[in-house]
């Protein structure tokens, strides 16, 4: 779409900035890079009253311009960049009214780039509701800028805030807030002279981040060392001295136009809260109580959605088995590309729901109360307040709960949330490990209420989590941080959930997945596809024309003759070649060439083991009915010795292997999309399968 | 005194700071020289502290706290 105008949001976390976002824009939104870095770039277009386009671009919430994560140096590389593609005709600072002075220091900043900037003073129903008074016309004059009073949640003022951005000037006309110069007047003349700029700020900006802009040459990033150097200028010292200079100015700006009682309703009011659901037990009580509701709802309201999913992708399958000429083509597409695409969509409800809780959880202000009381515990293994949330999630499944680590700011507590979160069992594994414990563990009744069975499974849980725990520990001991750890966060009021923000966050993030991790899961599974349904040399023609002979036709029925055939030609296949390739390396596991064509399928999804068991034991339909295929696999044997395959080492050493191996390709997927590199998959998945192979072996040999 | 000596409930006015790239994070979070900071509550596990100051509660750990001087009352 072409735009008219672009403007550029900016303002400080949970200030409604994205709610604004969202009003203005509509779904008529896109999620791209910006250029060069890993952060997500939110464009969206609006019509503005004079009949032109507005492209709006949300830039990451920020407290100021210097940064302090990734997200965060966005902001300033976009606003003084003016080469940039992205750089904007006009910003719109959103300003929280209940919380005016913190977020005047971010306005004044923008301001003094001189570029055009409109205010939109946000939450006003908020701040009239706690009795702060604001003489919008006064505050208006004095910065030399139009202020639009609104209410995001309610979409009040937006009308007038479209109208304010059709009628904003193309030059700057606010006040300068404080004398720059002052600050570091050599530095400021000196970059100022040198690199031909006019405005005393950028030149000022430029002498703190002059080494992490990209249109900074390295010629004159080398002047401006020289320059720093010359002056004795002291980064932090300076920036110590402009915060303070802002918030004498901000301080005399509001003693004559904002008037706040001494405690506003709404902070009384979140203590009350905050009294209970931070308390030292009944904090925790309710933690729990909410993550255990939150999971159940991920595993129970789900499940219908998913079974649809999945009715109607066999149903469609069916139907084009039916249809369509048989053939390769026909084979490729049904049992590859559809057989893909329904385990793609078929997470959607799980990830769906847990982002609808995350993003309640998020915007009533619960989740800064979340990471406040548990930061104590996750630091010490090398995680933050914020991993609790993906860690939990992962119970669920690890790919929307690696997405939802962004909120983590430390590089380093991000990378190991991400790292360990796979080894949390996820529902994946469950079919599996449900297969493997009804094969082994004996049904009985332990102490009278318990199951022996349950009680192992729920003993693979607590296992998952532990051991993700002592893989944090061990990272946090090799990761390099890249900054200083710090934990300072504002703990916004308690408020009410933004419904359409829910429902948007929900639709966000499954589209992107589908779209990011969707065409990694179609790939790799048209490739098992291509491994499993052809095989080296001439086997298959051999395969089908004994299978065509009358002998079979005259002992068995067509049913059996399809189905040892389709045994014997996965035995033959690419996959049943490699699995007997890999069986010397996993038989110290204990495991056979079957279990090995099982484990390389398994690296696509987790739960296709009980698929691959079902056609490699050549259960007829092969629909990965787990009772009939609990049967054949009680009941295979060794060929050589005649004992039993699965014993309980076999089983155990399974179930171990499938706690630790990375056997996601979403997740690998998700990892590199939200990392952007192949490093981090790389490594985690070797480290992942290193482990398994490791702890099976042991399991092995110890059950033994 | 530092900041992180308050009991919950109680007040002191900023004076200084001992660590400066501690000290240019808090005064951008609104924690400058001559403003009051109240304690409003301790994490359940006593670390990291909730505080109210500039109009807004941020929370923050007990070594940041210590780097933050109060004045004497």
């Amino acid at each position: 779409m072409k735009a008219d105008i672009r403007i550029a949001l900016v303002g400080n976390p949970n200030t409604g900035k994205s709610t604004l976002f969202n009003v203005l824009t509509g779904l008529n939104q896109k999620i791209g890079n910006f250029p060069g870095v890993t952060v997500d770039k939110k464009v969206g277009y609006s019509q503005l009253p004079d009949g032109r386009t507005a492209e709006i671009v949300d830039l990451p919430g920020t407290y100021s311009l210097y940064p302090k994560s990734q997200d965060e140096s966005i902001v300033f590389s976009v606003l003084a960049d003016s080469s940039n593609a992205l750089v904007p005709d006009l910003v719109v600072v959103i300003l929280d009214a209940t919380n005016l002075k913190r977020n005047l220091l971010l306005y004044t900043q923008v301001a003094d780039l001189k570029i055009p900037v409109i205010i939109a003073l946000n939450m006003m129903d908020m701040a009239a509701k706690a009795g702060i008074t604001i003489d919008i016309d006064a505050l208006a004059n004095s910065l030399g800028v139009p202020i639009v009073p609104i209410s995001a949640r309610r979409s009040e003022g937006i009308d007038k805030l479209k109208s304010a951005m059709s009628f904003a000037n193309k030059i700057a006309l606010q006040q300068n807030s404080i004398d720059v110069r002052s600050i570091a007047p050599q530095i400021v003349d000196g970059i100022s002279h040198e690199l031909n700029i006019e405005n005393p700020y950028l030149a000022l900006q430029l002498a703190h981040q002059h080494e992490h802009l990209k249109f900074v040459t390295p010629e004159q990033s080398e002047r401006i060392e020289q320059l720093e150097q010359e002056h004795g200028f002291h980064s932090q010292k300076a920036q110590g001295a402009e915060t303070i200079a802002r918030y004498a100015f901000i301080n005399d700006l509001l003693y004559d136009t904002v008037k706040t009682p001494a405690t506003a309703h709404d902070e009384t009011f979140s203590n009350k809260i905050d009294r209970i659901l931070t308390h030292k037990i009944f904090g925790f009580v309710i933690f729990f109580a909410t993550l255990l509701f939150m999971f159940q709802a991920i595993f129970s309201w789900a499940s219908y959605p998913m079974d649809l999913i999945e009715g109607f992708f066999m149903w469609a399958q069916d139907n084009l088995k039916n249809t369509l000429p048989p053939g390769p083509l026909t084979s490729l597409l049904v049992d590859g590309v559809v057989a893909g695409l329904s385990g793609v969509l078929v997470f959607i409800p799980q990830i769906a729901i847990l982002f609808a809780f995350i993003s309640i959880l998020e915007d009533t202000g619960y989740m800064a109360r979340v990471t406040f009381m548990m930061d104590k515990l996750m630091r010490k293994v090398g995680l933050n307040g914020k991993s609790v949330v993906p860690l939990i999630g992962g119970f669920a499944c690890a790919v929307p709960s690696i997405m939802s680590t962004r909120t983590i700011e430390s590089w380093k507590d991000r990378m190991i949330t991400i790292m360990v979160t796979p080894l949390v069992a996820c529902s994946a594994r469950l079919p599996v490990y449900t297969l493997l414990i009804a094969l082994v563990v004996p049904d009985d009744k332990v102490w009278g209420v318990f199951t022996m069975q349950g009680l192992v499974l729920t003993a693979m849980y607590v296992f998952s989590l532990v051991s993700a725990i002592i893989v944090a520990w061990v990272f946090k001991l090799i990761l390099k941080s890249r900054e200083r750890g710090y934990f300072i966060m504002e703990l916004p009021v308690y408020r009410m959930p933004r419904w359409n923000n829910v429902v948007f966050s929900m639709y966000d993030r499954s589209k992107s997945f589908v779209l990011e991790a969707g065409k990694v899961i179609i790939a790799v599974s048209i490739i098992l596809w291509v491994l499993a349904s052809y095989g080296p040399g001439d086997r298959f023609e051999k395969i089908e024309q004994k299978y065509a002979s009358t002998a079979y036709a005259f002992n068995f029925t067509p049913e059996e003759i399809h189905t040892l055939e389709s045994s014997e030609k996965l035995e033959n296949s690419y996959a049943g070649v490699l699995g007997q390739f890999i069986e010397p390396a996993i038989k110290p596991l204990g495991y056979d060439w079957k279990i090995g064509i099982a484990l390389i399928t398994s690296f696509a999804a987790r739960e296709v083991f009980v698929g691959t068991m079902a056609t490699i034991y050549s259960v007829s339909g092969g629909d990965g009915d787990t009772a009939s295929v609990l049967h054949k696999m009680r009941d295979a044997k060794n060929p050589e010795t005649k004992k039993p395959v699965f014993t309980a080492p076999v089983a155990f050493s399974l179930m171990i292997f499938y706690a630790f191996a990375m056997q996601c390709a979403s997740t690998v997927a998700v990892v590199y999309r939200e990392t952007k590199s192949w490093r981090w998959p790389a490594i985690q998945f070797v480290y992942m399968t290193a482990l398994a192979y490791v702890a099976s072996f042991i399991t092995y040999h110890l059950f033994q | 005194m530092k900041l992180s000596q308050l009991e919950v409930g109680q007040k002191g006015i900023v004076k200084e700071f001992t660590d400066l790239e501690m000290s240019v994070k808090l005064m951008e979070m609104g924690c400058l020289p001559g403003e009051e900071i109240r304690i409003d509550r301790i994490a359940p596990l006593g670390d990291p502290i909730a505080i109210r100051v500039s109009g807004y509660q941020l929370s923050l750990r007990k070594f940041e706290a210590s780097t933050i001087i109060l004045h004497k009352n």
